[in-house]
């Protein structure tokens, strides 16, 4: 149904659609970052997509560029959907950055200020860039693989042994195994490809 | 407005005047969920208003990395805890597309079935809250009492009132009860007139109406533009209803209406949300007529369901298989997936990422009203302070939900 929209893409970017698939039926887009805006427009003003349904990073630990920013547009005259990926940041997640899409879509002032918030992808031009669901003083963006869930933030001190009166053997929130005998089985980080 | 005196000379009506700062929340009690406020006033007009979340924010994207990929319905219950049916069939459904699984007739008018009672219990809860906050206390008490026949049936179901967990992938964990017809028959007749007791009670009330009426009016462009779904934008005049437009499981086979507003404004989307609990009755009613009576309720397809108990007590291999399903989780294909549904509150998505293994790479949710609550800045700046609470009451934030 939205095999149109890709086609619509190509037909208007070239190159800058790196590359296209429709598996398991969502039609999808990987742009060049640099584009990301002026897509977004074309996206808004020509095909019609006006519902801004979601935005999200995903990290891809290992591959470069590490960060997918991923989002899903959907058009309410039109009924068609489409999700559109866009890969930044090397190794050490310098150079995230995006232009913000605010300025289309009014929602997406908070998703953007959420995946700033989670995975720490700065969106140029944005209102309003400030942590959304943690505190100001949160160090590290807790969605990136490499933040470990049993982190603790240096403003949230765990008493000592001695402070307790108690053996603090299982550190809050997580231990490595979780309480079990055995562990659990971890992510493995994916071929490169 | 106008100054009183107009005689008088404006430099004199200037007073040395400072915006006074105001903070709503985060615990308040005519608001629910835990939301904080941040408002700038003049006077009692608000001048800015800064909507800030998070603070039942528990991590639940990165929880979902850790466990296996049917570990993650406990939390999907947890998200919106008014309806945690709708949750768990969304993330059902959004694993079966990754599977390439369709569940069996019997199971998917099973999930209809409990997904609307569950729709009818967030809408009785927030139409409730929402009177409540506004000091109509009978009325929510009388939803409550409605929405508490709902529990029976679900508790009956699923053996849990609020956190079912009920949902599997490929199916459910038991099929429906031998009384559930008659439970459902028996109980919706005494909901709807409790619910409808409620409603003439509301809208023949002046106060009521006047703090409803044309406060917290958004127009439908602006609504799409800011990401809203579901009533909040049905009642700004979009028939944007997944449930109609891109109908799952057996919504296409029953007969139901789209119940849209006109003005956009928190009368409309109170009415709106009224008027859903009614078709949601009426897809029940179809429902029950059809959901078949026996047959299987889990696909067959042993990578992904367990085996029977009585075969795991009995048999090695069984053992073995069970064993390794909880243990190492169901291994789902490779890829990328955008599922949605209809929630209580809008479009329920579930973005996942799967490498392969038995646990999920990444489980994005695209909870609805983490939008309809990122336009409230919008609906109340320039109004008057006590619109706040029917403007926020009437967009159903369910913290669990938006603070992910």
């Amino acid at each position: 149904m939205s095999q149109a929209v890709l086609d619509a893409l190509k037909a208007r970017f070239g190159d800058a659609i790196l590359e296209t698939h429709s598996d398991f039926g969502d039609d999808t887009a990987v742009v060049a970052p640099e584009k990301w805006k002026e897509i977004g427009e074309f996206l808004r003003k020509d095909l019609e997509f006006d519902l801004p349904v979601d935005l999200c990073g995903v990290d891809y630990l290992g591959r470069l560029p590490r960060m997918e920013v991923v989002m899903h547009l959907y058009s309410i005259a039109r009924r068609h959907r489409i999700r559109i990926k866009a890969r930044v940041g090397d190794a050490d997640m310098n150079q995230a950055e995006l232009d913000s899409l605010t300025s289309i879509w009014p929602g997406m002032n908070w998703l953007e200020r959420e995946v700033y918030d989670m995975s720490g992808v700065v969106f140029r031009g944005h209102p309003d860039l400030r942590r959304l669901l943690m505190y100001p003083e949160f160090e590290g963006h807790p969605l990136r693989k490499d933040y470990p869930a049993n982190k603790t933030q240096p403003l949230v001190p765990y008493r000592t042994e001695e402070e307790a009166g108690i053996t603090l053997e299982k550190q809050p929130p997580f231990g490595p195994d979780e309480g079990m005998s055995f562990p659990r089985q971890v992510w493995q980080r994916p071929e490169e490809n | 407005m106008e100054p009183v005196d107009l005689d008088l000379d404006e430099g004199e009506l200037e007073l040395p005047s400072e915006p006074m700062h105001l903070n709503m929340g985060p615990s308040h009690p005519a608001m629910h969920g835990t939301v904080r406020i941040v408002l700038e006033l003049s006077g009692e007009n608000i001048v800015k208003a800064d909507v800030q979340i998070g603070y039942l924010h528990r991590g639940f994207e990165k929880m979902c990395e850790r466990g296996t990929w049917a570990q993650v319905f406990p939390y999907a219950d947890r998200l919106n805890y008014v309806s945690p049916m709708l949750n768990n069939v969304g993330y059902a459904l959004a694993v079966e597309k990754l599977c390439g699984l369709v569940v069996p007739e019997r199971t998917q008018w099973y999930r209809l079935l409990l997904g609307e009672l569950a729709r009818i219990s967030d809408h009785l809860t927030c139409t409730g809250a929402m009177a409540m906050e506004l000091g109509a206390f009978t009325p929510f008490l009388w939803f409550l009492k409605a929405r508490e026949m709902v529990w029976d049936i679900l508790e009956e179901e699923t053996g849990a009132r609020l956190t079912h967990s009920f949902g599997r992938i490929g199916g459910m964990a038991k099929p429906p009860t031998a009384a559930f017809k008659e439970l459902c028959r028996g109980s919706l007749p005494k909901l709807l007139s409790l619910t409808e007791d409620g409603e003439r009670m509301l809208v023949n009330n002046r106060i009521f109406l006047d703090r409803m009426e044309n406060v917290g009016t958004i127009s439908a462009s602006d609504a799409i533009g800011l990401g809203w779904t579901g009533p909040c934008l049905r009642a700004s005049g979009v028939p944007y209803d997944i449930r109609k437009t891109h109908p799952y499981l057996k919504y296409d086979e029953v007969d139901f209406e789209v119940p849209v507003g006109s003005r956009g404004d928190t009368l409309d989307r109170f009415l709106v949300r009224l008027a859903e609990i009614r078709q949601s009755i009426r897809i029940i009613e179809q429902g029950l007529d059809r959901l078949p009576d026996s047959g299987p309720i889990n696909c067959d397809d042993p990578r992904i369901v367990l085996p029977k108990k009585s075969d795991v007590y009995t048999t090695i291999e069984a053992t073995i298989h069970h064993f390794k399903l909880i243990m190492e989780g169901a291994k789902v294909p490779k890829g990328e997936v955008y599922s949605y549904t209809e929630g209580g509150n809008g479009e329920l998505g579930f973005y996942l990422v799967s490498d392969g293994s038995g646990t999920p790479y990444r489980v994005r949710i695209r909870p609805p009203c983490f939008q309809i609550v990122g336009g409230l800045g919008k609906l109340i700046t320039g109004k008057m302070l006590s619109d706040v609470i029917p403007s926020f009451g009437s967009l159903n934030m369910i913290g669990g939900e938006c603070d992910h």
